[in-house]
């Protein structure tokens, strides 16, 4: 920083002061020095290979800057001859070769560190779905799923969009061509960077990421501690992280995996050890009460209107991201409900696909997912919403059945 | 275009040039092509330039404004396909046949009957891509890259209709680089060694190679994923035993070599302009030669540095980076020689010349980013964010279009026999110039502040970027139209282009009347050291 403030002064160019900024990680317009030694040594190999870069390019640039001028049909009406000069040619074969020598050696250092997942003191299984992460904790026999906490409606910022070319071209005309949706909405600095539940881990332990998908590829990257690996589905790779500070970090999905890639973010909440423990003690007594309540409302049964109630709300959160919350889908990679033939036909077929899933399909196995509750409202909902008026009633119960019918 | 020589007379059948519509579907005539295959790609750059700017509609503001996020991911799709395959491809393939002949003293292209061929399948093939996305569950939306299994098992209805395009592109593609192949090592006017080639000659010979060696690996590649889909393999289906994985190695195995067939003619068209308008000779003829082909030998061997996050184990990492990093040494040589051919030369800015100069600068700053992205280790933070984005555009942009538009430039009086308007062709480069750089610059700190590629929507402390990429965008897109008017207006008219309108020039194709007659060098031109390249 002072280095770089005397520089500042000693050349007083109002570029260099911008740079100034950037380098002191006091904006926005450089990367993240992030809150891991990875990232922190990441982050200062990217600035020194920008600083070179920067001189490289004052070098080049200038040479040719200068010649444009010079060297002008005006300012030098007769042209050189020469056409090579083999001294010449090895030196820039040379100096850029050495360069690259001095990056490389610490690259390979750095990458060596990223590499070494050994010794670490807690296991975290990372797998990317459709368009959630689960987070499992072997040894600590947890497991949660954490989705987008964003609500829908305030990122569609227009009463309707658009899912064919020529509606997109009305939409955009319509729209002044830049102009705003019709009903912009607020939103906040977390804004589609929020989830439901965070991902907990204690600071000061290196924490290994086991990195595995179900459908298709998707992307662990949490860019404050300077990792990033493919989720894929029938490998696991491994990254690392030992995080200094306590502090919520915040992460995306970094892998094309489909229509809501852009909608399932990462955010990890690191705590102080003895908050970690305390935190898997309740965790582990929400479970235990979990399935209490969960063999307790599976026994009893539900009236038509609670059913309707539970089922339109975890619907909403469960099953529109694809089908909609019109039921009509988007047909045909994600079919309508609205008067399918599973959801107006026997309750058995609806059960399966909703329990079982449809392999090769974004359609997950829910049943491992979801309560036998939530799985009832959820069926009870559909084949009673939208027209599906089929009267049809499913208790927890069924669920259970069904489920220990297979 | 233009009259047809006189000393054609020995063959009824050569002599006389179709009228209408059947001289362009039944044409032989490498000029008819090489026109046809501009055309062609001016028309596919306008419409995957109309897609991209839905893309930076949807992503001017925070919020979902127009499209469903499935819409918005076909649009990048699709646009970076039509880019590819349909703009800066068979652009280059239509310079290639248009200068080819001219530059090495060739009646035509060796195999004119496949030259037909291998244009006109090409229409077809993004009739059929271009069509799958008004069918039902949409065109495809798995990127560019169409990564399994993304593409095989959760692809759309239509992927079958996108892997039969890509395999009509692929034929075409290696139908034109075996048409290159044959022309330059046997077409060559007497005289004309390998070394006296003019360097677009000699890139071009280097991509056709390339072409060769990759495409049926696509091909390849868009094979296993029907059959996945429809016969019953699981090449990249682990659930059958398959590898995903596998699918980006073969991917990227074409996917690198195809990013320098992206660049090497225009490193060609650089080599031609800035010598000719610094009115010296190219600095380090050889140098540029060896390494143009150090740059495609090493681009068979750094595919993986797409796929550093994958999880490939440290020795191929690192073997990647090493490898990679390399790339910038030859690529490096290029740029100093270009600079070197500009100092101490007397030199004037006409439009060819102020493109090439634009595009050695901005090619030089995507080759920093591409030396950054190199650095594995550090990679892990830009791989697939925006910073990628920017990296890609800025060889590409700056790099084949504005390559390609310097071509146009310059070789457009020895096309059409006029010049085209130098005013106008000044403000299209300076407003080109300006808005690339406010499109593609402020991605590099979208991607540095951590925005993901390939996102419909994003958190607002990306707004103030993406907006301003947006403007550029709607800038650099409008700025086009004033291209293709110029050319248009050059066409119909304009002042009388000279054999040889620029002093500077040197090379077989001025010594040919302006506009070219339609047959040219049928009795070859003998070359000397005198008349060897520029
Ligand atoms: C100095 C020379 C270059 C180096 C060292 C370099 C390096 C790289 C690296 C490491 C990546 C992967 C980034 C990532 O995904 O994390 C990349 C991506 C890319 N590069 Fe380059 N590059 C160079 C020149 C070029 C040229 C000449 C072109 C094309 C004209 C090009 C086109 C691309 C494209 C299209 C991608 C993105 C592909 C995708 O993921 O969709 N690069 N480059
Ligand atoms: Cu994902």
């Amino acid at each position: 920083m002072s280095f770089l403030s005397k520089l500042k002064a000693g050349l007083g160019l109002l570029a260099l002061s911008s740079l100034t900024a950037v380098f002191a990680n006091e904006s926005k317009l450089n990367l993240r020095e992030g809150v891991t030694e990875i990232s922190r040594e990441a982050y200062h190999l990217h600035n020194w290979v920008v600083i070179v870069m920067l001189v490289i390019a004052v070098v080049v640039f200038g040479a040719m800057a200068y010649s444009m001028w010079a060297h002008s049909k005006k300012n030098n009406p007769v042209p050189a001859k020469f056409s090579h000069s083999t001294a010449l040619e090895i030196l820039w074969t040379a100096i850029p070769f050495i360069i690259l020598i001095v990056f490389a050696v610490p690259s390979t250092k750095l990458l060596m560190k990223q590499y070494d997942t050994a010794e670490s003191d807690l296991t975290i299984v990372v797998k990317g779905y459709q368009w959630k992460w689960k987070y499992s904790y072997p040894d600590q026999e947890l497991e949660y799923f954490s989705a987008l906490a964003t609500p829908r409606d305030t990122f569609v910022n227009s009463s309707e969009l658009a899912s064919t070319p020529i509606a997109a071209i009305g939409h955009v005309l319509a729209g002044g061509v830049v102009g705003a949706g019709d009903k912009p909405t607020e939103k906040s600095a977390t804004y589609l960077l929020e989830v439901d539940h965070e991902l907990v881990i204690p600071v000061g332990k290196k924490v290994r990421f086991l990195v595995t998908a179900e459908d298709v590829i998707h992307a662990f990257w949490v860019p404050d501690f300077g990792i990033k690996k493919d989720a894929i589905p029938g490998f696991i790779n491994e990254i690392w992280a030992r995080v200094e500070k306590p502090g919520i970090y915040r992460g995306q999905c970094a892998e094309l995996c489909g229509k809501d890639h852009g909608f399932m973010p990462i955010v990890v909440r690191a705590v102080e050890p003895a908050e970690f423990d305390a935190w898997v003690a309740q965790k582990q007594e929400e479970k235990r009460i979990a399935a209490e309540d969960a063999a307790k409302a599976a026994a009893s049964s539900f009236t038509m209107e609670q059913l309707m109630a539970d089922g339109e709300k975890n619907y909403l959160a469960r099953c529109a991201a694809c089908h909609q919350p019109t039921g009509q889908g988007l047909p045909p990679t994600f079919p309508a409900l609205a008067g399918s033939k599973i959801a107006t036909g026997p309750v058995a077929g609806h059960l399966n696909i909703v329990i079982n899933g449809k392999a090769g399909t974004a359609m997950q196995a829910f049943g491992a997912q979801l309560t036998d509750v939530e799985i009832a409202s959820i069926i009870t909902y559909e084949r009673n919403a939208w027209g599906n008026n089929t009267g049809e009633l499913v208790q927890p119960a069924d669920v259970a059945a069904f489920k220990n019918g297979k | 275009m233009g009259a047809h020589a006189a000393h054609d007379h020995h063959d009824d059948h050569h002599d006389h040039k179709p009228t209408g519509i059947t001289r362009w579907l039944y044409t032989t005539n490498h000029k008819d092509i090489g026109s046809m295959y501009l055309w062609f790609a001016f028309a596919m750059f306008l419409t995957g330039g109309f897609m991209a700017l839905l893309i930076r509609a949807e992503l001017f503001q925070p919020g979902l404004q127009f499209f469903e996020p499935s819409f918005f991911n076909q649009m990048t799709t699709v646009h970076g396909l039509v880019m590819v395959f349909g703009a800066v491809m068979p652009a280059f393939t239509g310079l290639a046949n248009w200068m080819i002949p001219l530059m090495i003293g060739a009646p035509d292209m060796a195999l004119p009957r496949m030259n037909n061929w291998s244009f006109w399948i090409l229409p077809v093939a993004f009739l059929m891509l271009i069509s799958s996305l008004f069918m039902s569950g949409g065109g495809p939306n798995f990127g560019w890259t169409f990564y399994a299994p993304l593409s095989t098992t959760y692809g759309p209805p239509s992927t079958d209709f996108f892997i039969f395009s890509v395999h009509i592109m692929g034929i075409s593609s290696i139908m034109g680089a075996i048409n290159v192949i044959v022309t330059v090592f046997n077409m060559r006017a007497p005289g004309m060694t390998l070394m006296r080639m003019p360097l677009f000659v000699w890139t071009w010979l280097i991509t056709a190679f390339l072409l060769i060696m990759v495409m049926p690996v696509l091909a390849g590649a868009v094979t296993m994923m029907l059959t996945d889909r429809h016969f019953g393999t699981d090449f990249f289906n682990a659930a059958g035993g398959g590898d995903p994985v596998l699918f980006q190695h073969v991917f990227w195995f074409f996917g690198h070599p195809e990013v320098y067939i992206m660049i090497l003619p225009s490193f060609g068209i650089a080599s031609a302009i800035i010598p000719a308008f610094a009115r010296k000779p190219l600095f380090g003829y050889a140098s540029m030669v060896y390494a143009t082909a150090s740059i495609a030998f090493l681009s068979f061997v750094v595919w993986a540095h797409h796929m550093f996050t994958t999880g490939i184990p440290l020795g191929g990492e690192l073997f990647f980076m090493y490898a990679t990093m390399l790339i910038a040494v030859p690529t490096g040589v290029k740029i100093f020689n270009w600079v070197a051919t500009m100092w101490k030369g007397s030199m004037t800015f006409e439009a060819p010349m102020l493109f090439a100069i634009a595009f050695v600068v901005l090619f030089t700053i995507g080759g920093f980013s591409g030396v950054m992205l190199a650095m594995a280790p550090v990679d892990f933070q830009y791989h697939d964010t925006y910073f990628v984005v920017a990296h890609f555009h800025y060889v590409l942009f700056p790099g084949a279009i504005f390559g390609t538009i310097a071509a146009v430039y310059y070789w457009l009086p020895k096309w059409t026999g006029h010049m085209y308007s130098e005013g106008l062709a000044k403000l299209h480069f300076w407003l080109s110039m300006i808005f690339v750089n406010l499109t593609f610059f402020p991605m590099h700190f979208s991607g540095l502040a951590g925005m993901p590629r390939r996102i419909p929507d994003y958190n607002v402390m990306f707004a103030d970027f993406n907006m301003l990429s947006s403007i550029g965008a709607f800038g650099l897109g409008l700025t086009q139209l004033l291209f293709l008017w110029i050319i248009i207006k050059t066409i119909k008219g304009g002042p009388k282009a000279a054999a040889k309108p620029w002093d500077g020039a040197h090379g077989l194709e001025w010594t040919v009347p302006s506009p070219a007659p339609y047959h040219t060098f049928s009795t070859p031109p003998v070359i000397t050291d005198e008349n060897a390249h520029s």
